[in-house]
């Protein structure tokens, strides 16, 4: 018994279960137990019949996690037209030049506008994000529906081989993926979403498990369907809550781990804006351009907490002990 | 005892294996022609050779990766191209560096995250849990490269109080060694604190509420000696095995961390790998601290059953 389970017996109001669950993203088995609790809770049905939407957002940290993830999409998706400047545009009549009427958080060491590359960054960060986990799931899911339904020799196999892949250091192994993919957003991506996959392996696994045990399951079994049949139209609808709760989380360490790429020169390459890579460069001039380094940083550090604050709530609606 | 542990070490080496499988296999990502990727920019057909003979290129991958184990497991790790060592020493050299960061990042953490996580059970629901779950979170939310640039701006630019990079030995001067040490571990231990301070949170809530922690008081012994004595023992056994498993974090932290502190250790020697595209390196670096971590599991495990005899048994 992990003390990350036993975490969900005693939870305080606000916040607090959002650090938990931060903490497990990375590949520890004290986070796969509490996933693994989590999953079988949250694939009981629902009490409250109340919609998701209107469930998370009466909780007051998930609502404004919420509000800012989705502002933090429009300023990407809108970044052509909210930006005051070309993101790229360099311009040696003002450079390193502090937050001003002109330039609301400066201009970086080769006159571009800080403003404009934190608000087109935003792409990179929330692309990164979501595509990296969009890989970890559609390689994750699969394997660990098959693990968890066929056992045997698949279940073996596909176990040692998310064993191995854990035992790397999360960032690490996206960092010797990336390395050798060469380095680039899209790499970066792949990498990252490659070096997730075992979480969401084991998390489908364990709660396929689960549910493979439920009564109608064996129903469903008795009746004659077919095993992909029974995967795919009853176990899998069960496993979705779950998924949806760490799919968010992930996106959350996902972001961190793109602009720890970029940040190392592994992701986006310049002069592209991305936070991480915004960083990099202004590292080398804090002592004189410090508005340089502190933008992108907040940005990084806002997006992150929304989608742990986000995906606690999410947890928390599933949750039929709290809806 | 013997058995369990016997049992646990067994069910390591499967793992080692798809693990050694998995990094060799990284090789296979690299487009082209291995040997021309490996010789670098310079392409020197006599380095060419040379790799194309050392690493086997014109054998398939399964004799490949034979002939690569073999090495491996002989404690050869493969040689650094750019730095015509072999990758054993260089780990061997950067290692003690990373170790000592991580050492004072965990003493960092667990100074910080236990006291914080018996404080906020102790006094749950009070403005001090609140306090101290707000930390927490902002310590998991904070990238750990912008809170280490952060601090250098405040403690080295500002008040001039700490130097901002510049690594120095222990053994040449250990005053200047801990004060460039202290905000990398820090920025390294903050993380790791929150993660302590959530868990010791919820260990601690778990055993006040059991019953001989009600028996203590009932038969009167003081609330400090109930929270330190009989409580926090208890709720500090789970910290071993959490203990071996941020060990990865550690590591990917370090990695950020001494890039941005400029201190020549593991997680630097793996990016100065990757940007000099020395293969063997980020391979045998991989490698090593996979097989750290699954050891350290290991020992974390056989330890736990050693303070908690009911583990053996299931």
């Amino acid at each position: 018994m992990s003390a990350a389970g036993q975490s969900q017996g005693a939870r305080s109001p606000a916040g607090g279960s959002a650090a938990a669950s931060a903490a497990s993203e990375g590949p520890t088995l004290t986070a796969l137990v509490t996933d693994v609790q989590v999953a079988a809770r949250a694939a009981r049905p629902a009490s409250s019949r109340a919609p998701l939407l209107r469930r998370l957002l009466r909780r007051r940290a998930a609502a404004f996690g919420l509000v800012v993830v989705a502002a933090f999409i429009a300023m990407a998706v809108l970044a052509p037209l909210v930006a005051p400047y070309d993101p790229i545009a360099t311009s040696f009549a003002a450079v390193r030049k502090a937050p001003s009427a002109a330039h609301w958080f400066g201009t970086d060491e080769i006159g571009r506008d800080v403003l404009s590359r934190v608000i087109f960054g935003a792409r990179a960060s929330l692309l990164a994000g979501v595509v990296s986990v969009l890989i970890s799931l559609s390689i994750g899911v699969p394997a660990g529906l098959l693990a968890g339904y066929a056992g045997g020799t698949t279940d073996m196999l596909i176990s040692r081989v998310t064993d191995a892949l854990l035992a790397c250091p999360f960032l690490i192994l996206a960092i010797a993926l990336a390395a050798f993919l060469g380095p680039s957003l899209g790499n970066a991506m792949i990498a990252i979403g490659i070096s997730a996959t075992p979480v969401f392996v084991r998390l489908t696994r364990g709660t396929t498990l689960a549910i493979k045990a439920e009564e109608f399951v064996l129903a469903a079994r008795a009746i004659g369907n077919a095993p992909w049949r029974i995967a795919l139209r009853h176990v899998l609808p069960n496993i979705v809550p779950p998924l949806l709760v760490q799919a968010t989380l992930a996106i959350a360490a996902a972001v961190i781990a793109e602009a720890s790429l970029s940040f190392l020169g592994l992701g986006q390459q310049p002069p592209q804006p991305s936070w991480g890579s915004m960083l990099n460069t202004a590292k080398n001039y804090i002592d004189n351009a410090p508005w340089m380094a502190i933008w992108p940083g907040l940005s990084i550090f806002l997006l992150v907490l929304s989608f742990n604050l986000v995906g606690d709530g999410l947890r928390d609606a599933l949750d039929p002990r709290h809806a | 005892m013997l058995t369990y542990v016997v049992r646990r070490v067994a069910t390591i080496v499967p793992t080692l294996v798809f693990v050694s499988i998995l990094i060799f296999g990284l090789q296979q990502l690299l487009p082209g022609d291995p040997a021309m990727v490996l010789a670098g920019e310079e392409r020197d057909p006599a380095v060419i050779a040379h790799l194309r003979e050392t690493l086997h290129l014109d054998k398939p991958f399964p004799v490949r990766y034979f002939y690569w184990l073999r090495g491996v497991v002989h404690g050869d790790l493969g040689e650094s191209l750019r730095m015509q060592q072999p990758v054993r020493a260089l780990i061997a050299e950067k290692l003690p560096v990373t170790l000592e960061l991580a050492c004072i990042a965990i003493v960092i953490a667990l100074a910080i995250g236990i006291p914080a996580g018996v404080v906020s059970a102790v006094r749950r629901g009070t403005a001090w849990d609140y306090g101290a779950n707000i930390v927490a979170l902002w310590g998991l939310s904070t990238p750990n490269f912008w809170l280490g640039i952060m601090l250098i701006l405040l403690f080295s630019v500002t008040l001039g109080w700490l130097p901002a990079s510049g690594y120095v030995s222990p053994f040449e001067n250990w005053r200047a060694n801990l004060a460039s040490m202290l905000m990398p571990a820090f920025v390294l231990g903050n993380a790791i604190a929150a993660v302590l301070m959530r868990h010791t949170r919820s260990a601690m809530l778990q055993v006040l509420s059991s019953d001989y922690v009600r028996t203590a008081r009932a038969k009167g012994v003081r609330e400090r000696d109930v929270v330190l004595k009989h409580a926090l023992r208890n709720a500090l056994i789970p910290i071993i095995t959490l203990g071996a498993l941020e060990f990865g974090t550690l590591l990917s932290g370090a990695v950020l961390t001494e890039q941005v502190f400029t201190i020549p250790g593991f997680g630097k020697l793996i990016v100065d790998a990757v940007f000099n595209r020395d293969y063997a390196v980020v391979q045998g670096v991989v490698l090593f601290t996979a097989t750290a971590y699954i050891v350290l599991n290991l020992v974390a495990d056989v330890a736990y059953a050693v303070v908690n005899p009911r583990i053996r048994v299931s």
